[in-house]
């Protein structure tokens, strides 16, 4: 175990943390701020780079393909939040079932073919693995993708702060509040869900140029990583702040360490075959951790209740 | 102000479980009206407000808010005509937001909600002295989240933010029943003074047959989903508790003994 393989390898995890902390923070959206489990993204992380990846080999520029991977993303979001709400199927199998249909909308888009290369010499990409080190710091990936999440998450705390976002948070929060106070709650959920997956689709446009390939397998188990950073970045910096900006930059660092974390493990000498295991397990363990400390660990305590006004 | 013509729901229609909730209700409140509703377990009076308030369809009869009929309109739209307490605090209010946020969220009831910044300076100093009258000392706690309110605070906050765009209705679902008897006494001073002041027409659900009749200018009382008596003005001030119970038992047969819909 040479420690120096693992230090060449640190910043390569470091790029794809920062590309799927992109995409965790969509999660974070449906998951913290919707209150909704989507699991839609497991296809749309697939989707946006299958986009990106044939627009741009047909000719596109990288900014155009993107923003049509991004609106790729947007429908994928509008038929699971349709089927959620007009539809009425629970939001859990409701993106079970755009998801499931997206595996057959992606091969399509790739042409049928179960993957679909570029080469990172014949394009212009706009992040790639090779452009890691030796190149200027302007074009390295490392820095592109955290200027790119700094103005997302300027953009969306700023929409968050508005009075559509403001809306959109009260029906996460309290649903019923939400519809007497006027607030048009179905709409609000299509559009989070909109957001959600149009981030998310995005960040499969980087990813898949990342790799150099857009691949129909992208995203399975996607949903499982956001989750683990979004879990990650509130265990690790959850007492820090509870400023939504921050809340969101905390959720782009779970998600570098989740890849720092796995990079480690393989150099340990686990196999990559185990990962998704790995993954599931760690991400249980979080999810559980709030519910047993709250049965096994918590004393009781004398709550400000409904007592006293 | 509002008109309720020959309401009628069935819940569970066809199933075992069919539950008659409204039949054939009629109600007609005027301007500045501020009635209590009073009745058993299952009487309809819950059901009677959300029909109103619009949470599903109604099978049969119409609704009308200010001679608008409302009778399909969904309860999002309809709540640009309705100012809501509900029984449970948690209801009103969203716990993971900011108090002058949902005090903002209100504000904005029955608008389109666009881009624009959410709360202004002078929008921020006309809720702190709206805070002030609350006089629960919540003027100093803006930015906290609501859900560190406690029953009572939180019942407070919500009374004052279904009342901040004048409602061309108040309906008020056992909003004190699940605080303290000294926190519930504060809050219908409180509902008091709001409706006063505005002038609302107010619908109140309660419990307390007292309350029922120390509050507003008019009674009904509710017995499968029906009005059975409706009292008011002068008439409705010389009322006891004993009254009331007399009129209950007329109207639902020797029913009373193993039905104790009311305390006190």
């Amino acid at each position: 175990m040479d420690i120096l393989v693992l230090l060449n390898a640190l910043p390569g995890a470091c790029a794809q943390g920062l590309i799927w902390g992109i995409m965790a923070i969509g999660v974070y959206i449906t998951y913290k701020i919707l209150n909704l489990a989507d699991l839609t993204v497991d296809g749309t992380m697939c989707t946006g780079g299958a986009v990106c990846i044939m627009m741009m080999t047909s000719g596109h520029g990288v900014g155009i393909s993107l923003l049509v991977a991004f609106c790729a993303g947007l429908l994928a979001g509008l038929a699971t939040g349709v089927l959620h709400t007009t539809l009425g199927i629970p939001a859990i199998l409701a993106g079970i079932l755009t998801q499931l249909g997206l595996y057959s909308i992606n091969l399509r888009i790739m042409d049928g073919k179960a993957n679909q290369a570029i080469s990172v010499d014949k394009y212009d990409l706009l992040v790639s693995l090779r452009y890691i080190k030796g190149v200027a710091f302007t074009k390295n990936t490392i820095f592109v993708v955290a200027l790119i999440i700094v103005i997302l998450i300027a953009l969306l705390y700023w929409f968050f702060g508005t009075e559509l976002g403001s809306s959109i948070r009260a029906t996460g929060s309290n649903e019923n509040m939400a519809r007497a106070q006027g607030i048009n709650t179905d709409f609000n959920k299509v559009l989070g869900l909109m957001i959600s997956n149009g981030i998310v689709a995005f960040a499969s446009g980087l990813y898949a140029q990342y790799q150099g390939f857009a691949d129909v397998n992208a995203g399975r188990g996607a949903i499982v990583i956001g989750l683990a950073a979004v879990i990650i970045g509130q265990v690790v910096f959850g007492k820090i702040s509870e400023n939504m900006a921050f809340r969101m930059l905390s959720v782009a660092f779970g998600a570098i360490i989740y890849y720092l974390v796995l990079q480690v493990v393989l150099w340990l000498g686990l196999n990559s075959n185990d990962l998704k295991l790995l993954s599931a397990i760690v991400v249980a363990i979080f999810l559980a951790i709030p519910h047993l400390k709250q049965q096994h660990f918590s004393k009781p305590k004398n709550k400000g209740g409904a007592a006293n006004a | 102000m509002l008109k309720l013509e020959s309401i009628g729901k069935t819940f569970n229609a066809g199933t075992v479980n069919e539950k008659v909730a409204l039949n054939g209700l009629n109600l007609h409140l005027n301007p500045g009206d501020f009635c209590t509703v009073i009745g058993g377990n299952g009487a309809g009076k819950s059901t009677m407000l959300n029909a109103t308030a619009g949470l599903w369809p109604i099978d049969t009869g119409k609704i009308l808010i200010d001679n608008v009929d409302v009778t399909n309109m969904p309860e999002f739209k309809r709540a640009k005509y309705l100012g809501r307490v509900f029984q449970d605090p948690m209801t009103g209010t969203a716990a993971s937001m900011e108090i002058e946020e949902n005090l903002a969220l209100a504000a904005r009831r029955g608008q389109t909600r666009f881009l624009k910044t959410r709360i202004t300076k002078k929008e921020r100093e006309t809720y702190r002295e709206l805070l002030r009258t609350l006089d629960l000392g919540l003027e100093d706690r803006m930015t906290s989240k609501v859900g560190l309110l406690s029953g009572g605070q939180r019942q407070a906050l919500t009374l004052l933010m279904a009342t901040l765009k004048k409602p061309k209705l108040l309906l008020l679902d056992e909003h004190t029943a699940a605080l303290d008897p000294k926190t519930a006494a504060k809050v219908l001073e409180t509902t008091d003074k709001f409706i006063e002041k505005d002038h609302l027409t107010t619908l109140m659900i309660t419990h307390n047959m007292r309350d029922a009749i120390a509050h507003g200018n008019r009674l009904i009382m509710m017995y499968e989903g029906r009005i059975i008596y409706d009292v008011a003005g002068e008439e409705k001030k010389k009322l006891h508790v004993s009254d009331l119970l007399e009129k209950f038992e007329q109207a639902s047969g020797n029913e009373f003994a193993n039905d104790r819909m009311m305390l006190s």
